[in-house]
């Protein structure tokens, strides 16, 4: 068992989901259709009750309480990749961020369910579910929006060619990368990729929408070792708003 | 110590918080009772979904009936068993509908959600002449749809 591996692994899953939850959940009152403000919200709750079941688990291995890794780490020690943690901006840009990202996390718990952590293996089975919902959306509006007229088709392509790049961050090697795949927690950031963009590429091929080409795109990494943009730190502090007015409450 | 046919008849009072119609053994949220040697009762449960607020709710629940009976037990949360639609009980389905929820379709193997979340059966006239409105709803568990015959709005316990 390599505990320092396994745990850089399922935090950065952890983060990803906190983080992009949060953001998700910015849409909450704002939404541009009744139905899609619900969807928003209700996947932001998944997101966080997934990242919730996570700290879980890293609390069995050690880790502080959910509560306390949450709410009281700051942007430095998180390891979320950059993509989550930029602001809503857009409809555009929301939707394109979640097709780019709920498209690698479906595959990601789909890899995860034969992880050789039998935590790790009986949540990803469980998520699956729930994220094939997620990819449902996702999916349906890209595709919608993508071949429907010039604004949609030029407003998503303007977003996905900003989003992409950090996209690629979403797969940036683990310092542990070697170990993990060794110990068969998880079967890499390599072949999660590959088998992520031929799902994007398969989507966008029904859409008029173009994909960057990666040969000649820089990936925005860092979020997994703790580097990230300005607007992680102000998320976290709204975040922790409440909680740090009475860091002692029962609640 | 307690005969499994008590235990269960206490457990069937325990219902889910937000549809009081439905138990949550009959949700298959408590999916299995074990009572020990000792005389002391094991339970476990799953959560529906990872994101269901209600679920500390439900253990305590459970725990404070099992105590009220003056039942020793232990509760436990895990995912040893991945929660699905499909164990609703067939009790469990007829509850739901007789709440105004369509009760989930059941399926094999991966659930076709294009296939499974339309022309769902009203709850309040049976017709299938329905649309999905919205694959998200008011909690987690629920899709929103409306009936083109009675002309009513309704909810589907969602297939996952």
């Amino acid at each position: 068992m390599k505990p320092e591996a396994l745990k850089e692994l399922i935090y950065k899953m952890a983060d990803d989901l906190l983080i992009l939850g949060h953001r998700n959940s910015e849409w909450t009152g704002i939404g541009p259709l009744l139905e899609e403000d619900i969807a928003f919200s209700s996947m932001a709750q998944d997101k966080v009750g997934q990242a919730q079941n996570l700290y879980q688990i890293l609390h069995s291995l050690g880790e502080s309480e959910p509560d306390i890794v949450a709410f009281t780490r700051n942007a430095p020690q998180f390891h979320n990749c950059q993509l989550v943690e930029l602001p809503i901006g857009e409809y555009d840009f929301s939707l394109v961020r979640h097709f780019l990202f709920d498209t690698a996390d479906a595959l990601r718990w789909e890899m995860l369910t034969i992880s050789s952590y039998e935590p790790l293996a009986q949540v990803a089975k469980k998520f699956q579910g729930e994220i094939r919902y997620h990819v449902l959306h996702a999916k349906t509006w890209i595709t919608q929006l993508g071949s429907a007229t010039e604004e949609s088709i030029s407003r998503l392509q303007l977003a996905l060619n900003y989003a992409f790049p950090f996209a690629l961050g979403i797969f940036e090697s683990s310092p542990y990368e070697k170990e993990i795949i060794a110990e068969g927690y998880f079967g890499g950031e390599e072949l999660l990729k590959e088998k992520w963009m031929e799902k994007i590429k398969s989507v966008l091929n029904e859409t008029q929408l173009i994909l960057p080409d990666e040969k000649i795109i820089t990936p925005v990494l860092g979020g997994r070792v703790g580097i990230h943009t300005e607007h992680l730190q102000p998320l976290l502090d709204e975040m922790t708003e409440v909680v740090a007015l009475e860091p002692h409450a029962e609640w | 110590m307690v005969t499994r046919d008590t235990l269960l008849e206490i457990l069937e009072s325990v219902k889910d918080p937000e549809i009081p119609t439905v138990s949550l053994v009959d949700l298959g949220v408590i999916y299995n009772i074990e009572i020990e040697e000792s005389g002391v009762v094991h339970i476990q449960m799953t959560p529906t979904f990872a994101g269901c607020p209600a679920l500390r709710f439900m253990q305590f629940e459970v725990e404070r009936v099992l105590t009220e009976h003056g039942i020793a037990h232990r509760v436990e949360v895990n995912f040893e068993q991945a929660w699905s639609s499909n164990l609703v009980t067939d009790r469990g389905r007829e509850r739901l509908k007789s709440f105004g929820l369509a009760p989930p379709p059941r399926f094999i193997g991966e659930p076709d959600l294009e296939k499974l979340l339309n022309k769902v059966p009203c709850p309040f006239c049976d017709s299938v002449n329905t649309d999905l409105r919205n694959p998200f709803g008011p909690t987690l568990c629920r899709s929103m749809h409306y009936c083109n015959d009675c002309r009513q709005m309704f909810e589907q316990f969602k297939p996952v």
